[in-house]
């Protein structure tokens, strides 16, 4: 039989179960809760990036310039209006301008928009093709993994879209479309599209707009990449007298974080508060302990115990919990962001289940356990002052 | 095995001073440390095993002068020479009965044989709750532990605080029986401090305290 100070401070933890289990839940939470913020923080982040990569201006309707960047980028607000394709072609054909990518698109299937482009999309954010081929005629359509997993449409199939970009009530049944390919799953906004052919968007509502020239032909906007940096500062100018704007997106997106930034740090005020309490826990969980024990202490001392074995008990029953409480905290943040990653995957479709361990976490778990085992110091140092004659002749 | 010269104690610097006759005790030895409460029994006995440190005078244990020592030293000195067995026996309630038994083994750094802990255990009486928790022990089972536990590691030197004060006279019959016995065994010199004036006529070689509250 071999004892140790690691196991003895087990055993007395184990004595203790309710203020054990307080102090664990409550680091636990504090830790959880920071790691979840900064878990979700960088999914969030990782995916808003991935998306505007390369991507410098949006061009589009006037209005609000997040909106824009929303709905033309990240596919998750409705867009701000429609802007003429000669007006558009104008601005692609700027000497500043290096590419750019025309995206038309009004209606969906089963709540999945279908966008109009050309091939330059679906090659800018590096997607292949799982099966099939890409679309070359009106009406066909390349399924976005996401989409294809969902739905369930295969190669080949055939369905109506509906118009608007949310429900189903108002089905155009005159066209049919045809799935022709489907994508590898990218990881971004392609995911979650069914991609065409700009024509396809057109004469799908030419029922409404009956005579159409092409002078009249609208798309809803254009993902531009720049050539020259001052193109930032010349488009503006450039379509200053037309009823469309560019936004970008790096910008527009730098403002959103920062009004989230506001809720998280709140959130991570919350969390380094519980942090804090579950500090006072440990400390108070070691410290009474040290107080209904100090008889224990002192009868260690007469068997040959050392003043310093003490400390390293205390020390270690402080390090078990804070140790214990951060693991538990690290479980409980995962938990709580493969059940957000099911919310974010339901709605947005984007793809949140790396949970890998993050360097930033390692530094809150390490300063977790230091803090700790600062809590357990202060009761261990006078665990060390104990008065061995005194407690003993006292408690008889 | 012990012996005391010129031991005066004083706790602060305005409590009365704590004088003590000088006594000696030989190896192997039963010695009756007698006095009425209040007369510096347990600072005797704490001065005895270096726990508290003589104001003047010295403390001899097997030739060694406790006062030479440092602290550390005293203890582990302390936790290997010697046995003390309390009047009511504490234990590290975490732990269980015979966990407890090897405490005095893993304080000093010397590995612990469970079979013998069993065996003394068994000499005892107790064997049977080896695996208890120490509260849910009889108080005569309690001071049946605290005695296996003070004669596990075969100490020189077996201090015995008030061993019979709570009992009656068959129980303190049979405690003593079980402590001379288990001393004599372990070759270890016992030293019995109480006030318990049922034990005067027991040992040959005792030494009473008188109440020095009034001389100061």
């Amino acid at each position: 039989m071999k004892l140790s100070w690691l196991f003895i401070a087990w055993r007395n933890l184990g004595l203790k179960k309710l203020q054990t289990a307080l102090s664990l839940v409550l680091l636990a939470f504090g830790v959880g809760l920071v790691s979840l913020l900064m878990l979700s923080e960088k999914q969030l982040s990782d995916t808003f990036k991935r998306n505007i990569e390369d991507i410098d201006l949006v061009l589009g309707a006037k209005g609000s310039p997040l909106q824009l960047i929303l709905a033309n980028v990240y596919h998750v607000d409705a867009p701000t209006g429609n802007i003429r394709l000669v007006d558009a072609e104008k601005v692609m054909r700027h000497p500043y301008i290096a590419e750019g990518i025309p995206l038309a698109y009004g209606d969906n299937y089963r709540g999945y928009r279908i966008v109009g482009s050309t091939e330059a999309y679906a090659k800018h954010y590096g997607a292949t093709l799982a099966e099939g081929r890409e679309f070359r005629n009106s009406f066909e359509i390349v399924l976005g993994a996401k989409v294809s997993d969902a739905t369930g449409l295969q190669i080949g199939d055939e369905f109506f879209s509906a118009h608007g970009l949310q429900d189903e009530t108002d089905v155009h049944a005159e066209k049919s479309f045809r799935v022709v390919g489907r994508l590898e799953h990218s990881g971004t906004v392609l995911d979650q599209l069914l991609l065409c052919t700009i024509s396809t968007i057109w004469e799908v509502h030419e029922e409404y707009q009956e005579t159409v020239t092409p002078e009249d032909r609208e798309i809803t906007a254009v993902l531009l990449k720049k050539r020259n940096p001052l193109a930032v500062l010349t488009i503006p100018n450039a379509i200053r007298e037309t009823n469309m704007q560019v936004a970008l997106p790096s910008i527009e997106i730098n403002r959103l974080t920062q009004n989230f930034g506001i809720g998280m740090g709140t959130l991570r005020a919350i969390a380094l508060l519980i942090m804090l309490i579950s500090f006072g826990s440990i400390f108070i969980s070691v410290y009474d302990n040290l107080l209904a024990r100090r008889y224990e202490l002192a009868l260690m001392r007469t068997m040959g115990g050392q003043r310093s074995g003490l400390f390293v008990l205390l020390l270690l029953e402080g390090g078990l919990l804070s140790a214990g409480g951060s693991l538990l905290g690290l479980i409980f943040s995962r938990m709580g962001l493969m059940t957000l990653a099911q919310l974010v995957e339901d709605k947005f479709r984007y793809d949140w289940s790396n949970i890998s361990l993050m360097q930033e976490e390692l530094i809150l778990v390490v300063m977790a356990i230091f803090i700790g085992l600062v809590a357990a110091a202060i009761p261990g140092i006078s665990a060390v002052k104990i008065d061995t004659s005194r407690t003993l002749s006292q408690s008889q | 095995m012990i012996r005391t010269t010129n031991l005066t104690f004083r706790y602060q610097k305005d409590s009365p001073l704590l004088t003590f006759p000088d006594l000696e005790c030989p190896a192997k030895d039963q010695m009756l440390l007698l006095g009425e409460s209040g007369c510096g029994k347990t600072t005797l006995l704490h001065l005895l095993c270096g726990m508290l440190q003589p104001t003047q005078g010295s403390v001899h244990v097997r030739g060694l002068s406790l006062g030479e020592m440092t602290e550390a030293d005293r203890d582990t000195f302390r936790g290997r020479n010697v046995g003390i067995v309390f009047q009511n026996s504490h234990f590290l309630q975490s732990l269980t009965v015979l966990e407890n038994i090897a405490m005095p083994a893993f304080l000093q750094g010397v590995s612990f044989d469970k079979r013998e802990g069993f065996y003394l255990l068994e000499q005892l009486g107790i064997a049977h709750k080896a695996h208890d928790r120490p509260r849910d022990l009889s108080i005569g089972e309690q001071q049946r532990a605290g005695i296996a536990r003070a004669l596990i590691h075969r100490p020189a030197l077996v201090l015995a605080d008030e061993p019979t004060s709570a009992l009656d006279d068959s129980s303190t019959e049979a405690v003593l029986a079980l402590l001379e016995r288990q001393a004599e065994a372990a070759d270890a010199t016992l030293v019995i401090v109480t006030h318990d004036q049922r034990l005067k006529n027991r040992y040959k070689n005792r030494f009473v305290l008188t109440n020095q509250a009034q001389s100061k």
